[in-house]
C-alpha cells in the first residue's frame, strides 16, 4: 500500500478522512469537480446541497463504488481508498447507510444483524461459522439500542419504514466502523421517528466519526455540527449552520436567484 | 436471552419438512425399487419392470440437475441458461470411461481406439483420452471438468460484475459454443453421433437388470447427497450471505463481503452436481451426444425448477421428476400433440402457480391454517 507523502496529507493525526481534488465525470458531466474536504476523528459532519450537487457520488467514491478520474482519498492517512473495492473499504472500517432503507427483507431482524457482525468475511469461514456468545450478546445489546428486541425473529421485510432505517443503523453499529456515512437517515420518517433517530445518532457520535448527508434543515440544525455545502460537485461553503446560511452564494444556490 | 444459533442442532432436525419427505422418498426408493425389480417375480403385481427402473433412474438424474440449478437460481439469483453444458460434460466424462471399457469389442475390433476413431483413420488416442480407462480418474473428471469450466467462467463473469440477463445470455452462449465444438469430428468426442454402444461398467453388463438397479440406487443416493450438500450449505451462515447477495448485492458488499467469491463457490458446486447428474444419466440411457448441449435443454431445466417452485431445493427435484414424467406420459398418450400439451402445462403453471407447485402449496397451507385458527381466537369473524 502506498504511503502518502507528508506534503499531501495534513500532518494532523486527527484526520480520519482526507479528500483532495476529487473529480468524477460521467460522459463529460462532472458529478464531482475538484472536491476537497477533511473529516476529523470523532467528528460529526453534515453535508447538504441541492439535488445533483454530487452528494451520492461523493459517498460512492469514498466507499469504493466509483473510481475517481482524479484526486486523492485517504482513510486514516495511510489507506488509499481509490485503489480498494467496496468489501475492502468496508473491512477497513467505513460503513454506509443508504438513503432508501436497505436491509435483507427475507432474513429475520436477528439474521440481518448477524450478517453485519464482526467476523471473517470469506466463504469458507461462513460455511463453518458459529455465532459466539460474545457476538450474540452484542447483537442483543444492539437490538435494545435500536428498539427492535421484540421483533428479533420477524422478517425484516415486515418492519415499518422507520424500523427498517433503525435496523440498518443497527447493522452499522454492529459492524462498528470508525467512519460512518449516513445518506438522509430521516427521509420519510415521522417527527417522532426523526427525534428518536437524532437521539440514536448522538449516541453513536461519541465513538465514531459520522458524515450525515441530509436535506432536512431542521434535522441538520438539531444535530448542531459543522456543515459542508456542496454545489455542482465542489464545496461551496463550510462552517457552522448559521454562518453557512448567511452566505450569499449559498442563498443564491438554494433559492435559485 | 440465549441466542438460537449458538447451540448445536443435529443435521436432520435442521431440515425443513419438505426436505425430510424428499429424503425419505428417495432413500426409500433406492432400496425398494431394486428389491421389487430383482427379488419379486415378474408375474407378481408388485414387480417393477426393468424399463421403469431405468426410466425413473433417469428422472432422478434430472431431479439432481434441477436441484443444482435451484442452488444458483433460487438462492443466489443467478439465472443460468447453460447448466445443460455442465450436465453434458459430466456425461461425456462418464461416456469416455465407458468407451474405453469397450476395449477390443468394438465393431472394428481395435484393441485401444474406439470405433469412431478407427473410422476417422486416427492412429492413436488423443492425449485428453488418456486416463479415462481408470474409473477413479473418470469419476474425478466428472466433477473436475464441469467444476473447472464453471470456475473459469464464473471467475471472469463475477469479477467483472456481469449479472442478471447478461450472465444468462453468456451462459447460453457457452453451452451453444460447446455444442458446435462437440459436433465437430476433429474434437475427438465422436462428433454428431457422440459416444454410444457402451458394454459394461466396472465389469458389470449395462444391459443386466442388476446393473440397472444399482445405477438407479446410485442415482437416488446422488440426489439425496446432492440435496443434503445444498441444504446444509444454505442452512449455514454461508447460505444466509448467498441469499443476502440475491436480495441486496451492494448492501452485502458494503458489509464487507466479497460477493464474487460467494457466487463463485455456489456456481462451481452447482456445476459439479450437474456433472454428477450427467455421469449417472449416460449409462442409464446408453448414449451421450452433442444434442445434450443444445440451448433448449438448459432452458428446459429452468422450466422444471419454475414448475416445482424455486428456492426450496426439494421443489426443484419434484419439478424435475414431474415435468419429465409428464413428457413421457404425453408422448405415449398423445404422440401428435404432446408438445402442445407440455407447452400448455408450462403456461398454466406460470399463470396459476407463479410460485411453482411447492410455493403455491405452502401459501395455501398457511392461509388454510390461518382460517382455521382465526375463529378459534375470536379475533377475525
Amino acid at each position: 500500500m502506498r504511503v502518502p507523502t507528508p506534503a499531501k496529507v495534513a500532518q494532523d493525526q486527527d484526520v480520519v478522512l482526507y479528500v483532495n481534488g476529487v473529480t468524477v465525470s460521467f460522459d463529460g458531466f462532472k458529478a464531482l469537480n475538484n472536491l476537497s474536504y477533511v473529516v476529523r476523528t470523532g467528528e460529526m459532519r453534515a453535508i447538504i446541497g441541492p439535488n445533483g450537487a454530487g452528494k451520492t457520488t461523493m459517498m460512492d467514491v469514498v466507499t469504493g463504488k466509483t473510481r475517481p478520474d482524479a484526486g486523492e482519498v485517504y482513510f486514516k492517512q495511510v489507506h488509499d481508498l481509490t485503489r480498494l473495492d467496496e468489501a475492502a473499504i468496508a473491512n477497513l472500517g467505513i460503513g454506509r447507510k443508504f438513503q432508501k432503507p436497505t436491509v435483507f427483507e427475507n432474513h429475520s431482524v436477528f439474521e440481518n444483524l448477524e450478517l453485519a457482525s464482526k467476523s471473517a468475511r470469506g466463504p469458507f469461514h461462513s460455511l463453518f461459522f458459529r455465532l459466539t456468545g460474545e457476538q450474540a450478546t452484542r447483537i442483543d445489546a444492539v437490538l435494545e439500542t435500536i428498539g427492535l428486541a421484540d421483533q428479533r425473529a420477524d422478517r425484516a421485510g415486515a418492519l415499518s419504514h422507520g424500523q427498517k432505517q433503525w435496523l440498518e443503523i443497527g447493522m452499522l453499529l454492529i459492524q462498528d466502523p470508525e467512519l460512518l456515512f449516513l445518506d438522509e437517515p430521516v427521509a420519510g420518517m415521522t417527527d417522532a421517528e426523526t427525534e428518536q433517530t437524532a437521539a440514536l445518532l448522538r449516541q453513536i457520535a461519541g465513538q465514531h466519526s459520522v458524515v450525515v448527508v441530509e436535506h432536512d434543515m431542521a434535522f441538520v440544525r438539531a444535530l448542531d455540527v459543522k456543515v459542508t455545502v456542496l454545489h455542482e460537485g465542489g464545496v461551496l461553503a463550510e462552517g457552522p449552520l448559521d454562518q453557512v446560511q448567511a452566505n450569499e452564494r449559498v442563498i443564491e444556490v438554494y433559492l435559485g436567484r | 436471552m440465549p441466542s438460537p444459533r449458538t447451540g448445536y442442532v443435529p443435521i436432520l432436525l435442521r431440515l425443513d419438512p419438505g426436505g425430510v419427505v424428499l429424503l425419505a422418498i428417495v432413500l426409500g426408493a433406492a432400496v425398494l425399487v431394486p428389491v421389487l425389480n430383482l427379488a419379486v417375480p415378474p408375474d407378481s403385481p408388485f414387480h417393477v419392470p426393468s424399463y421403469l427402473v431405468s426410466l425413473w433412474g433417469k428422472y432422478l438424474c434430472f431431479a439432481l440437475l434441477a436441484v443444482s440449478v435451484d442452488l444458483v437460481w433460487g438462492y443466489c439469483g443467478i439465472l443460468s441458461l447453460g447448466h445443460g453444458a455442465f450436465f453434458a460434460l459430466g456425461g461425456y466424462a462418464m461416456g469416455m470411461h465407458l468407451m474405453r471399457q469397450i476395449g477390443d469389442r468394438g465393431v472394428y475390433g481395435h484393441p485401444v481406439l474406439p470405433d469412431f476413431m478407427v473410422f476417422l483413420d486416427w492412429d492413436r488416442l488423443p492425449w485428453y483420452w488418456h486416463g479415462f480407462d481408470s474409473f477413479a480418474f473418470a469419476m474425478m473428471m466428472v466433477l473436475l471438468v464441469p467444476g473447472t469450466l464453471a470456475f473459469v467462467f464464473g471467475w471472469l463473469a463475477f469479477r467483472s460484475r456481469v449479472g442478471g440477463v447478461y450472465l444468462s445470455i453468456i451462459s447460453q452462449a457457452m453451452t451453444y459454443a460447446l455444442m458446435l465444438a462437440f459436433f465437430r469430428n476433429d474434437m475427438g468426442f465422436g462428433g454428431n453421433n457422440g459416444l454410444t454402444d457402451f458394454k459394461d461398467l466396472l465389469g458389470f453388463d449395462l444391459q443386466a437388470d442388476g446393473t440397472r438397479a444399482a445405477l438407479f440406487a446410485a442415482s437416488a443416493l446422488a440426489l439425496a447427497l446432492g440435496y443434503l450438500v445444498c441444504r446444509l450449505m444454505m442452512l449455514s451462515k454461508f447460505g444466509r450471505v448467498v441469499m443476502a447477495v440475491r436480495d441486496g448485492e451492494s448492501r452485502t458488499r458494503f458489509l464487507g463481503y466479497r460477493v464474487e467469491y460467494y457466487k463463485l463457490v455456489v456456481w462451481v458446486v452447482s456445476a459439479m452436481l450437474a456433472g454428477l447428474a450427467g455421469a449417472l444419466y449416460v449409462p442409464q440411457v446408453g448414449i451421450i451426444n452433442p444434442g445434450e448441449f443444445s440451448p433448449a435443454n438448459s432452458i428446459e431445466i429452468i422450466v422444471w425448477v419454475a414448475v416445482g417452485g424455486r428456492g426450496t431445493l426439494y421443489g426443484a427435484a419434484l419439478g424435475g421428476v414431474l415435468v419429465n414424467y409428464a413428457k413421457t406420459y404425453f408422448t405415449g398418450a398423445a404422440p401428435e400433440i404432446w408438445l402442445f400439451l407440455l407447452g400448455g402445462l408450462f403456461i398454466a403453471v406460470t399463470l396459476f402457480l407463479p410460485k411453482g407447485i411447492v410455493g403455491t402449496a405452502a401459501d395455501g397451507w398457511r392461509s388454510l391454517r390461518r382460517r382455521i385458527r382465526a375463529p378459534a381466537r375470536g379475533t377475525v369473524p
